[in-house]
C-alpha cells in the first residue's frame, strides 16, 4: 500500500496543515508504510463482528438541566491570542 | 534522599507524629529535583513557590490527617492545574495557562497531597521514548544514554531519580507501563472510566486512562485510591463502588491462577527481559500461585489496530488547535491560511503523522477499510481477554519486549518504535486494567513485568503485585 504525494496534499489539507515539499515526500513514505503494516488487518474475517467503539457499556449519561458554576465569558476567552469584547476575534472569513 | 527514599506510609507516620513538617519534605523534593535534573530533566516546570506556600499552610497537621497529607508529587503535563501553563510538551500550547483544575488533581489536592511541578512527556502523549519532546528529551535515571520510556517519560523518571514519592501520567497505548518498566517503578493503568479523564488533554478518548506512578505497589494503590471514582464532568466515567485498595495488599496469592499468553513470549522478546519474566514466574509459583498457558490468538493485530483507532481519534481532538482559542496563532491570509499555519509551526512531526493518519482512517473510500475494521477487530481483542479470564484471574507477561534503548535507537522507522507497546497497547484495546512491576535487570537495565486484569479488578492486580514485591524484594531507586 503505497500512498502517493498528491493524496498527502490531500490529506494535509484536510488535516489543515501546509507541509513543505520535503515533508510530502517524507509523510507519503512513512504513511505507506504505517498503511502497509495494517493491511494485516484484511486478512481477517470480521464479516459477523460488532465494531467497539468504546470498552464500556456505555448509555446516555443525563442530568438535571441546572446552571451551575463554571468559567464566565471573560475567563473563557482569556487564553485566545486575539479577543475583542469578551469574543474570539479571527481573520476575515468572507470578503468584501 | 533519604527522606525521599521512603514509603509513603513511613513519610505518613513522621508527619502526624510531627516528626517531619509537610514543608520540610516539600524543600527535599525541590533540593533532590534542583540537584539532578540537570542530568534527568524529567520536569517543564517545577512549581517551587507555590508548592512550598502550600506546604506550610498544611504544616499545622489536622488529627485526621490522610495518607497523602504533605506528600511532593509531580503531574503529567497533559493535566491542567489551575493557574499553571499546560503545554503537552507542544509548542502549539505557547503561553496557555490552565482556567480550571483536572479532577485528578483536584481530587488529590483535596487529599492534601502537594505537586512540585509538571513533567515531560512526548508531545501529546504520542510517542514511546520520550523523544518527541517539543522541549527537551528526558533520561532514563539508570543510565542517561538511554529513553526513559514514554509518553509518560518525566513521571517515570521522577519517580526513578527519587525527587517525589509519585507522579500521574496517562496511558494510551503503554503510556504508563512502557516508561515504568524502563524506569523501574511501578505504573498502573486502571480500568477506562475508573478514574475521570476531566482535565486531561486528550489524546485518543476512548483508551486514555490517568494513573499513578510510585516506587512501590502499595504507595501506588494510595495514589489510586485518591483519584478513582465517578465524576459528573466526564460522561464516559463509570459509576462503580470503589473498594478499599489498601486491603488488597494481603501478600497472599494461594490459588491465584496466572496465565500466560502464549503470543507475548513469542519473537521480538528479548532474552534477557525472558530470562527475567521466567525467574518472576517461578517466585509466583512459590508463593502458591497456579501458571498456566493462555491463547489471545489476535494480540499480533493489535498495533494495527491501535495505529488506525488513536490516530483516528487525535485527528478529531487536535482540531481544536487552531490558534482560535488558545496557544499559538501564526497569521495567515485567510482563516484556513492561519489554521494551517498555525498548525503547521506548532505541531511536531510525529503529531502530524498521526492526525493526517486518522483523518485518512476516517476520510471517505477508507472508512469501512480502516476505520470501521479496526473497530471490528478491536471487539476479537476483547473477546480474547474475556474468554482468558474465564480461566484465569489474571494474565502476566513483560512489559515491553526490551529494557531502555538508546537515544536515536527507533526514531528512524515508526513501525520499530510502535512495536514497543505491542504487549501493552492490547489492554487498552480491550479497556482492562494493568500494572507494571520491576522485576529485575537485563544488562544493568530494569525490566518489567505486567499483569493484566479483569475490568474494575484493580484489587487482584495490586494484590499480586504487592505479593510479587514483597517476596522479590522492593526495588532500589536509580543512583545518581
Amino acid at each position: 500500500m503505497s500512498i502517493t504525494v498528491k493524496e498527502v496534499e490531500h490529506i494535509a489539507n484536510l488535516s489543515r496543515l501546509t507541509l513543505t515539499e520535503e515533508d510530502k515526500l517524507s509523510y507519503a513514505e512513512t504513511m505507506g508504510r504505517i498503511l502497509d503494516f495494517a493491511t494485516q488487518l484484511q486478512t481477517l474475517d470480521v464479516a459477523n463482528v460488532e465494531p467497539t467503539t468504546h470498552s464500556l457499556p456505555l448509555k446516555n449519561v443525563l442530568r438535571e438541566d441546572t446552571a451551575g458554576k463554571w468559567l464566565n465569558q471573560q475567563e473563557a476567552v482569556s487564553q485566545a491570542p486575539d479577543q475583542e469584547n469578551g469574543q474570539f476575534r479571527v481573520p476575515a472569513v468572507m470578503e468584501g | 534522599m533519604s527522606l525521599l527514599n521512603s514509603s509513603i506510609r513511613d513519610l505518613h507516620t513522621k508527619i502526624t507524629s510531627k516528626e517531619i513538617k509537610p514543608s520540610e519534605l516539600v524543600s527535599a523534593s525541590l533540593e533532590r529535583i534542583a540537584a539532578t535534573d540537570e542530568k534527568v530533566k524529567a520536569f517543564l516546570l517545577v512549581t517551587g513557590e507555590e508548592a512550598l506556600e502550600r506546604a506550610k499552610q498544611l504544616d499545622d497537621v489536622p488529627a485526621d490527617a490522610g495518607l497523602l497529607y504533605g506528600i511532593p508529587g509531580a503531574l503529567k503535563d497533559n493535566l491542567n492545574v489551575k493557574g499553571q501553563p499546560t503545554t503537552c510538551a507542544s509548542k502549539i500550547l505557547t503561553g496557555y495557562v490552565s482556567a480550571y483544575d483536572a479532577t485528578a488533581v483536584s481530587k488529590l489536592n483535596e487529599t492534601g497531597a502537594i505537586s512540585v511541578g509538571k513533567t515531560n512527556m512526548d508531545e501529546f502523549a504520542m510517542g514511546s521514548s520520550g523523544e518527541n519532546s517539543a522541549f527537551f528529551p528526558t533520561r532514563n535515571p539508570w543510565d542517561p544514554d538511554r529513553v526513559p520510556g514514554g509518553s509518560s517519560s518525566g513521571s517515570a523518571a521522577t519517580v526513578a531519580a527519587g525527587q517525589v514519592l509519585f507522579s500521574l501520567g496517562s496511558d494510551t497505548g503503554g503510556s504508563i507501563r512502557q516508561p515504568a518498566a524502563y524506569c523501574g517503578v511501578v505504573g498502573l493503568k486502571p480500568t477506562y472510566g475508573l478514574v475521570s479523564r476531566f482535565g486531561l488533554i486528550a489524546y485518543a478518548s476512548s483508551l486514555d486512562q490517568i494513573g499513578p506512578f510510585t516506587q512501590t505497589v502499595e504507595d501506588n494503590a494510595i495514589v489510586l485510591q485518591a483519584i478513582a471514582g465517578h465524576d459528573r464532568y466526564d460522561s464516559t466515567s463509570a459509576n462503580v463502588d470503589i473498594p478499599n485498595y489498601l486491603n488488597a495488599l494481603t501478600g497472599d496469592i494461594k490459588g491465584l491462577r496466572i496465565g500466560l499468553p502464549q503470543e507475548y513470549f513469542g519473537e521480538g522478546l528479548d532474552a534477557g527481559v525472558r530470562e527475567q519474566i521466567n525467574k518472576a514466574i517461578r517466585v509466583l509459583e512459590s508463593l502458591g500461585a497456579t501458571v498456566g498457558e493462555v491463547s489471545l490468538p489476535h494480540s499480533e493485530y493489535a498495533v494495527a489496530t491501535y495505529y488506525l483507532i488513536a490516530p483516528a481519534e487525535a485527528s478529531s481532538n487536535l482540531a481544536r488547535f487552531d490558534g482560535v482559542r488558545y496557544g499559538l496563532r501564526v497569521e495567515g491570509e485567510s482563516l484556513i491560511d492561519m489554521y494551517k499555519n498555525t498548525r503547521a509551526e506548532g505541531f511536531g512531526e510525529e503529531v502530524k503523522r498521526r492526525i493526517m493518519l486518522g483523518t485518512y482512517a476516517l476520510s471517505s473510500g477508507y472508512y469501512d477499510d480502516y476505520y470501521l475494521r479496526a473497530q471490528k477487530v478491536r471487539t476479537l481483542i476483547r473477546q480474547d481477554f474475556d474468554n482468558a479470564f474465564e480461566q484465569y484471574d489474571v494474565i502476566l507477561s513483560p512489559t515491553a519486549p526490551t529494557t531502555a534503548f538508546k537515544f536515536g535507537g527507533k526514531t528512524e522507522d515508526p513501525i520499530t518504535m510502535y512495536l514497543n507497546d505491542i504487549y501493552t497497547i492490547p489492554v487498552n484495546l480491550a479497556g482492562i486494567p494493568a500494572i507494571s512491576v520491576p522485576c529485575g535487570f537485563a544488562d544493568g537495565l530494569p525490566v518489567g513485568l505486567q499483569f493484566i486484569g479483569k475490568a474494575f479488578d484493580e484489587s487482584t492486580l495490586l494484590r499480586v503485585a504487592h505479593a510479587f514485591e514483597q517476596a522479590n524484594g522492593v526495588f532500589a531507586r536509580a543512583s545518581l
